[in-house]
């Protein structure tokens, strides 16, 4: 790993210094223009990790390999040596043992002998021998059901059903705004006038839906890892009804023009978000003394992310509201700071927290490293935090905040390739599963978007690309990569595998599928209609055009936005029923089909 | 020694000092360092009228797509003369009160223009008026949501000479009895739209911006809405009249009916002599009976600025008048400022 590290620490070296590079007032102006469509740019540096990505795997591969080749000499050394060492009737013995052995034919009926097929005891459950349905792999089935507490399950799926309800929700109004930008006068009702509406829309996402989701899927990952029992149900519920008040009336005040003065994802007033913060205490409290009552020696490194999240978050909430450092453009410093830490304190690394449980549980095989996990855990607390001001490049803030933002987003690359490296080397020798598997896809396509979205992201911080992606709808594109790519991705791969865990129900697999392939596919077409769009316009401002025309130039993107839009929402509704048809109560466990039980026994 | 593989309490307490010390060295230093900040000596107090309109900015969400700061690149200078320096915001920023915070007015999308200046470049409250009813009465490809909750219609018997009538054209209303009067609500919010106005920096240093491609191969140094750009090359005055003046006279020339007066086949516009044109443009003007005013521009453009565009109006949608050049629109401009003076 020694190794790895040093790579990182090079690109780490030689990137701050692009980066840097670009601080210099009169550099490097020039390249940009005469290659327009700066993605060129971008691709070429997305290419290159991935190539280092790659040669960084083969090496370690090489690696292991000649060491599995030494312990291959090592073994037939000894082999020989013991050969050598042998007493001449030892010999004889082991020739004899030999002969016997090539002369050795099958009878052919080692294996069934010649009874009849019979399943006595009903073990067999589902025969598919039905040669009409050649398109699809048959899913694996989920292992059976878990001996979980009851109380902890219904308090999971609680918070996984209100969760659900926000996302449907709150991309009920995503969608909603989509189309405003293609009819504007939709409606002329105060209350669902854009400005009011999008600050619900990525509200309720993020702390209705997302949060909600994560903490309800943390709950298992906190008494499984700790082998215990929550500390108290109580709270798990007083945290529940918090969030969801928080939400509820957070909106209402937003719909009704009030609100906490339009900094993104702050404009809750403080009496609704000390609501959310309240929460957060509690969920903390709780998870803290379970873990402090595990019945095993270590900490698991999941529960390393997931407290982290949540006293970072806390910490976070209260600089943000705090008043007395706000005036002026101090609230702009906060602001900063609270928006890229909102992402990246609480949703990255409490989701982080999710994957370094799930993926391995549901791949039945441990975590690849350990100790990668440990690093991208506090390398993440070292950049994430330091690069809020690149929000606001070029903008009156100091001079000095910005590059130190610039720089900490290009030491972003160290936790997010050693994230990504050992969720992929997780994944590694199991590929195959996933053909067979309707958890991993999700798995797989977030752990690409956390590579891809975050390095992204990293990029856009440079002052040379911020010049053109910065105020337009690019910063959308993004958001949504890594908001949708990375967190609900994951989100819903944890959920599709642990739910049918607790209930003992399994979703309809064609159900699945076209919930992943119409939110792939649908994010898709969003990110990419607002990445080339964005890009346009941003040239379109280089070259000094009239304001106008980029509105102008924008709108078949925002209308290609609107249709990606709908099939992430589609997906939504599908992904609710699935939840309903995992979490409901009506039939019993049992999911044999009964023609086919008829068959067998008849 | 910490061991903190198996001590939660280590574990915590290191993760949160880590974070608490990060977040004070990168945002709570920072941001009380910029409590110092100042106002610039002639930058005004916001009225009471503007605070509200304020509020009434913050509470419809205006800062999610209209930013308010001119960044130090080149591409900026559309929106400022200079780049927003941290005094510029020293009343707008304050704390609204007890339950919300300083606004967050910078933004981080534009989706629709920066404001940092809005009130030279659109200084007519009708225009404004007329905006906020329904932004496609004066442009037309606008996406900008429409706000008639902020009007009244009144009946055309009842209304009082305080009541600031707005004239809707008839796509957007057609009650011939009603007349559309704008609420306190929307007056404040343009009172406050109007007061953005860049303060000029006392001395002579102005902080400069950040240069693109194209100046730097002229050899020209970018200076801040220089007004004195005379090697600068021919200008396009349609892309100016564009930028400037369509809001109002539109694209096409044909100006608003009881709003703003079309530049087609207007008598001003096609007389020989620009004289009466250029001192319009200069210093604004409100002759017309049914217009509203025009607010002056001689600060705004520079004389070739002022040529280019006023050429191209004289040349355009059927306009057959002599162009404009630069010595005139500076001869109207010295005459101008002689008369004042007096």
């Amino acid at each position: 790993m020694r190794k790895g590290n040093y790579t990182l620490l090079t690109a780490f070296i030689l990137l701050s210094e692009y980066a840097t590079a670009q601080g210099n007032e009169t550099v490097s102006t020039e390249n940009w223009l005469t290659s327009p469509g700066i993605i060129g740019t971008i691709v070429l540096i997305l290419i290159v990790f991935f190539v280092a990505v790659i040669i960084m795997l083969v090496k370690l591969n090489s690696y292991i390999e000649k060491y599995k080749d030494r312990q291959v000499l090592r073994k037939n050394e000894e082999l020989r040596k013991e050969l050598i060492d042998l007493e001449e009737s030892g010999i004889d013995s082991l020739l004899e043992q030999r002969k016997k052995a090539l002369k050795y034919k099958l009878s052919g009926e080692e294996l069934g002998g010649n009874h009849l097929a019979l399943d006595k005891k009903g073990l067999v459950g589902k025969v598919e021998g039905d040669p009409q349905n050649p398109m699809f792999d048959e899913k694996k089935r989920a292992t059976p059901q878990l001996h979980v507490p009851e109380p902890l399950k219904k308090i999971v799926l609680y918070y996984l059903g209100t969760a659900t309800f926000w996302l449907v929700f709150g991309t009920t109004v995503g969608e909603y705004l989509g189309m405003k930008f293609m009819w504007p006068d939709m409606d002329h009702v105060s209350w669902l006038s854009f400005g009011r509406l999008r600050p619900v829309h990525t509200n309720t996402v993020f702390w209705g839906w997302a949060s909600l989701a994560m903490i309800g899927l943390a709950y298992f990952v906190i008494a499984r890892t700790s082998n215990t029992k929550i500390h108290s149900y109580k709270l798990a519920w007083y945290g529940l009804i918090l969030i969801n008040l928080s939400v509820f009336l957070g909106n209402w005040c937003l719909m009704a023009g009030i609100n906490n003065g339009g900094g993104e994802y702050r404009e809750y007033i403080w009496p609704v978000m000390i609501l959310f913060a309240a929460a957060l205490v509690i969920t903390f409290i709780n998870f803290y003394k379970t873990v402090a009552r595990r019945k095993v020696p270590e900490i698991y490194v999941s529960n390393w992310y997931l407290l982290a999240a949540l006293i970072w978050t806390t910490v976070l909430t209260v600089i943000a509201y705090w008043p007395t450092y706000q005036s002026g453009l101090g609230e702009t410093v906060i602001q900063g700071y609270y928006m890229h830490q909102g992402v990246g304190m609480w949703f990255m690394t409490f989701t982080l927290g999710l994957i370094y449980y799930y993926l391995p549980s549901s791949l039945n095989k441990p975590i690849y490293s350990y100790s990668l996990g440990v690093l991208a855990f506090w390398t993440q607390m070292l950049f994430y935090t330091m690069i809020g001001t690149h929000h606001f490049i070029f903008s009156p803030l100091p001079w000095w905040l910005q590059t130190v933002a610039i720089i900490f987003s290009v030491g972003m690359f160290i936790p997010v390739i050693a994230g990504t490296t050992n969720f992929l080397m997780t994944m590694r020798g199991s590929w195959s599963h996933i053909s067979k598997s309707y958890v991993l896809p999700f798995f797989l396509v977030g752990v690409i978007f956390y590579f891809v979205g975050s390095s992204q992201g990293s990029v856009q911080a440079f002052r040379f690309t911020n010049y053109v992606w910065h105020f337009t709808d690019f910063n959308v594109a993004h958001s949504h990569m890594t908001m949708y790519g990375i967190i609900c991705f994951i989100l819903w791969a944890c959920i599709y595998s642990i739910v049918p865990k607790l209930t003992g129900r399994e979703p309809k697999q064609v159900w699945v599928g076209a919930h992943f392939w119409l939110a792939f596919i649908g994010l898709f077409a969003y990110m990419m209609s607002l990445m080339v769009g964005g890009t346009l316009k941003g040239l379109s401002w280089l070259d000094g055009h009239p304001f106008i025309e980029s509105v102008i130039l924008m709108k078949p993107y925002w209308a290609w936005r609107a249709v990606g839009g709908s099939l992430m929402f589609l997906s939504h509704l599908i992904f609710a029923y699935n939840l309903y048809s995992m979490a409901r109560k009506s039939k019993p466990v049992t999911d044999a089909h009964p023609i086919s039980v008829t068959k067998i026994t008849a | 020694m910490l061991d903190l593989h198996k001590n939660l309490k280590n574990l915590v307490l290191l993760s949160f000092i880590g974070f608490a010390g990060l977040s004070t060295i990168v945002a709570i230093i920072p941001a009380y360092q910029l409590e110092d900040v100042q106002p610039l000596p002639d930058e005004p107090k916001l009225t009471q009228n503007q605070r509200d309109g304020l509020n009434t900015y913050i509470a419809n969400g205006c800062a999610a797509c209209h930013t308010q700061q001119v960044r130090n690149i080149e591409m900026d200078n559309m929106w400022g003369k200079r780049p927003s320096i941290p005094s510029d915001y020293y009343y707008s920023k304050q704390r609204m009160d007890l339950w919300r915070q300083s606004p967050s007015l910078l933004g981080s999308e534009r989706t629709g223009p920066d404001l940092t200046n809005v009130g030279n470049r659109q200084a007519a409250q009708q225009w404004h008026l007329l905006h906020m009813y329904n932004p496609r009465t004066v442009v037309k490809e606008s996406v900008m949501p429409a706000y008639p909750w902020m009007f009244e219609e009144v009946d055309s018997s009842m209304v009082t000479d305080n009541d600031v009538v707005v004239p809707v054209p008839k796509e957007f209303f057609d009650k011939p009895h009603l007349k559309i009067v704008a609420k306190p609500e929307v007056l404040n919010l343009v009172a406050y739209l109007q007061s953005l106005k860049q303060t000029e920096l006392p001395g002579p240093q102005t902080p400069k911006f950040i240069p693109s491609i194209k100046e730097a191969a002229q050899g020209a140094t970018a200076e801040a809405g220089s007004k004195s750009g005379s090697t600068a090359p021919a200008l396009d005055g349609a892309k100016l009249f564009s930028q400037t003046c369509a809001a109002c006279h539109q694209q096409n020339g044909q100006g608003l009916p009881g709003a703003f007066p079309p530049l087609a086949g207007s008598d001003i516009a096609n007389d020989k002599d620009p004289k009466l044109m250029i001192e319009i443009v200069l210093q604004g003007y409100n002759s017309l009976p049914n217009y509203g005013p025009m607010p002056p521009f001689g600060d705004q453009l520079s004389d070739e600025e002022i040529a280019a565009i006023l050429t191209h109006e004289r040349s355009s949608w059927g306009n057959d008048a002599p162009a404009v050049t630069a010595e005139e629109v500076k001869k109207v401009r010295e005459f101008v400022a002689r008369e004042a003076a007096q």
